[in-house]
């Protein structure tokens, strides 16, 4: 073999190991090894009444339901999620046998919210905020899973993502899991009352406010210690995203019955009334109880005050 | 070259003049918009038990919405789409007959409301699906702010 034949050899060996590797690191298996906090014993069913308290807190409707139309349990999917890194496209999450989850396991679906994991083994984008819904405890997934076997089956399936490269190269995704995804579930905080780790597991985990109240890094993760600070609109629309910490530029003067309200009829104590995608979100909040949405108004006040002012109002044109 | 001086000085003051009418009209529409937040506060205690009811003070209210709604429409005219920090959404005046039309039919329901709302029962019933208008409409036309 000729020295460059040698050189080719050997920078073809590389490749392969280079390959090899991201192909190891990248899979949803070593995610699951590495961080995920896998349980032993998963339940095979779930209640589903019990389960409507986390459709409604989960917002599933607001990305899922097929839009144009008014009935929210219609999950068709097709939703679209404007981003920087493109537009995201919900899937149908109907019981459907061929186009939705209707041949998921509860196994299965407890994957795909704790470890953003497709039966098939494939990754979901964290536009689906799994990020968040990974705090769910393995009994409420199932008994989430199981009242959405409860909804009416809706046929078609929703176009695909629109992204742009590299983001559409979904595996690449494994990496970012080991960088970016928590495994594990809540944990209540045994020096806290009742209320507050309600509140706790409400917003961080199922309500996932975070993900739409915090500003992302290059990457589209949470910028850690700006959590629920706000933020400009991450669909881009040069709006801002209220900051919701008890900060003096947060919600530092609201009371948590102002909060409470809030999600209940979406009015501010100014009586101004929520716009955008927030309508769809308190359209679900409103279905909470009185004592969820308290627990939530008492943990967002809980946090820890972050300064992030709305910014200053644009000059008008001249 | 006097008479181009001056056609570009002219010019120049209908420029300004449209920008001021502009930021004008941003501005009316934001105060319009605060002066229906304002108006909703006494029934909108009422309607939670922090104010107790009284009649008066809630057809004030129905009046203002009636005047309001009547004004708001022409208060989104076309180069007001930006600037003025205004939060209303570019959809606004590509849908602008639906826009419009959805201030017509709260105006309508606010004044059949100013006849229809007699005492506590009636208000506590029909108050609320006019409160619902805001909500649905600034899901579709307000940015996030």
């Amino acid at each position: 073999m000729t020295r460059g034949g040698r050189l080719l050899a050997a920078a073809a060996g590389l490749a392969a190991l280079g390959a090899a590797g991201f192909a190891v690191l990248t899979a949803p298996a070593t995610f699951r090894l590495l961080k995920a906090e896998t349980v032993a014993s998963v339940p095979a069913s779930g209640d589903a009444a019990r389960g409507k308290v986390w459709f409604d807190a989960g917002g599933c409707a607001s990305c899922h339901a097929t839009p144009g139309q008014a009935d929210h349990t219609r999950l068709g999917g097709g939703g679209e999620l404007h981003t920087p890194f493109g537009v995201f496209r919900s899937p149908n999450l109907s019981p459907h046998p061929e186009d939705g989850i209707g041949r998921w396991t509860s196994a299965d679906f407890i994957r795909a919210m704790r470890e953003g994991v497709s039966p098939d083994g494939r990754h979901y984008y964290p536009a689906f905020p799994y990020t968040s819904y990974r705090a769910m405890t393995e009994a409420d997934l199932a008994d989430l899973f199981a009242h959405l076997k409860t909804l009416p089956a809706v046929a078609g399936r929703a176009p695909d993502h629109d992204l742009s490269f590299p983001y559409s190269f979904r595996r690449g995704l494994g990496l970012w899991k080991l960088a970016f995804l928590d495994g594990e579930r809540f944990r209540p905080d045994p020096s806290k009352s009742e209320a507050w780790n309600r509140g706790a597991y409400l917003v961080e985990g199922a309500g996932h406010c975070a993900e739409c109240h915090s500003p992302r890094n290059a990457f589209g993760a949470i910028a850690e210690g700006r959590r629920h600070a706000g933020g400009p609109d991450p669909e881009g629309k040069g709006g801002f995203v209220p900051n919701l910490t008890p900060h003096a530029t947060g919600l530092g003067k609201w009371e948590t019955g102002d909060i409470a309200e809030l999600l209940k009829s979406g009015f501010t104590p100014d009586f101004d009334s929520v716009g955008g995608s927030m309508a769809a979100v308190v359209r679900n909040t409103a279905r909470l109880s009185d004592a969820d949405r308290e627990a939530m108004a008492l943990y967002l006040k809980s946090l820890p005050p972050v300064a992030n002012p709305r910014p200053k109002a644009a000059e008008p044109r001249k | 070259m006097h008479r181009i001086l001056s056609a570009l000085i002219a010019l120049s003051f209908v420029g300004t003049g449209a920008a001021f009418a502009q930021s004008d009209a941003i501005a009316q529409r934001k105060q319009s918009m605060k002066d229906v937040g304002a108006a909703t506060r006494d029934p909108g205690q009422m309607l939670q038990g922090r104010q107790p009811f009284d009649l008066a003070k809630v057809k004030a209210s129905l009046q203002v919405y009636v005047d309001s709604a009547q004004k708001m429409p022409g208060l989104y005219p076309p180069g007001t789409e930006q600037g003025g920090d205004t939060s209303a959404s570019a959809k606004v005046w590509q849908s602008k007959a639906d826009f419009d039309a959805r201030f017509a039919q709260w105006g309508s329901a606010s004044r059949a409301a100013l006849t229809a709302i007699t005492d506590e029962a009636s208000f506590k019933a029909e108050f609320p699906k006019i409160m619902q208008a805001c909500g649905a409409c600034h899901e579709v036309y307000r940015e996030k702010k």
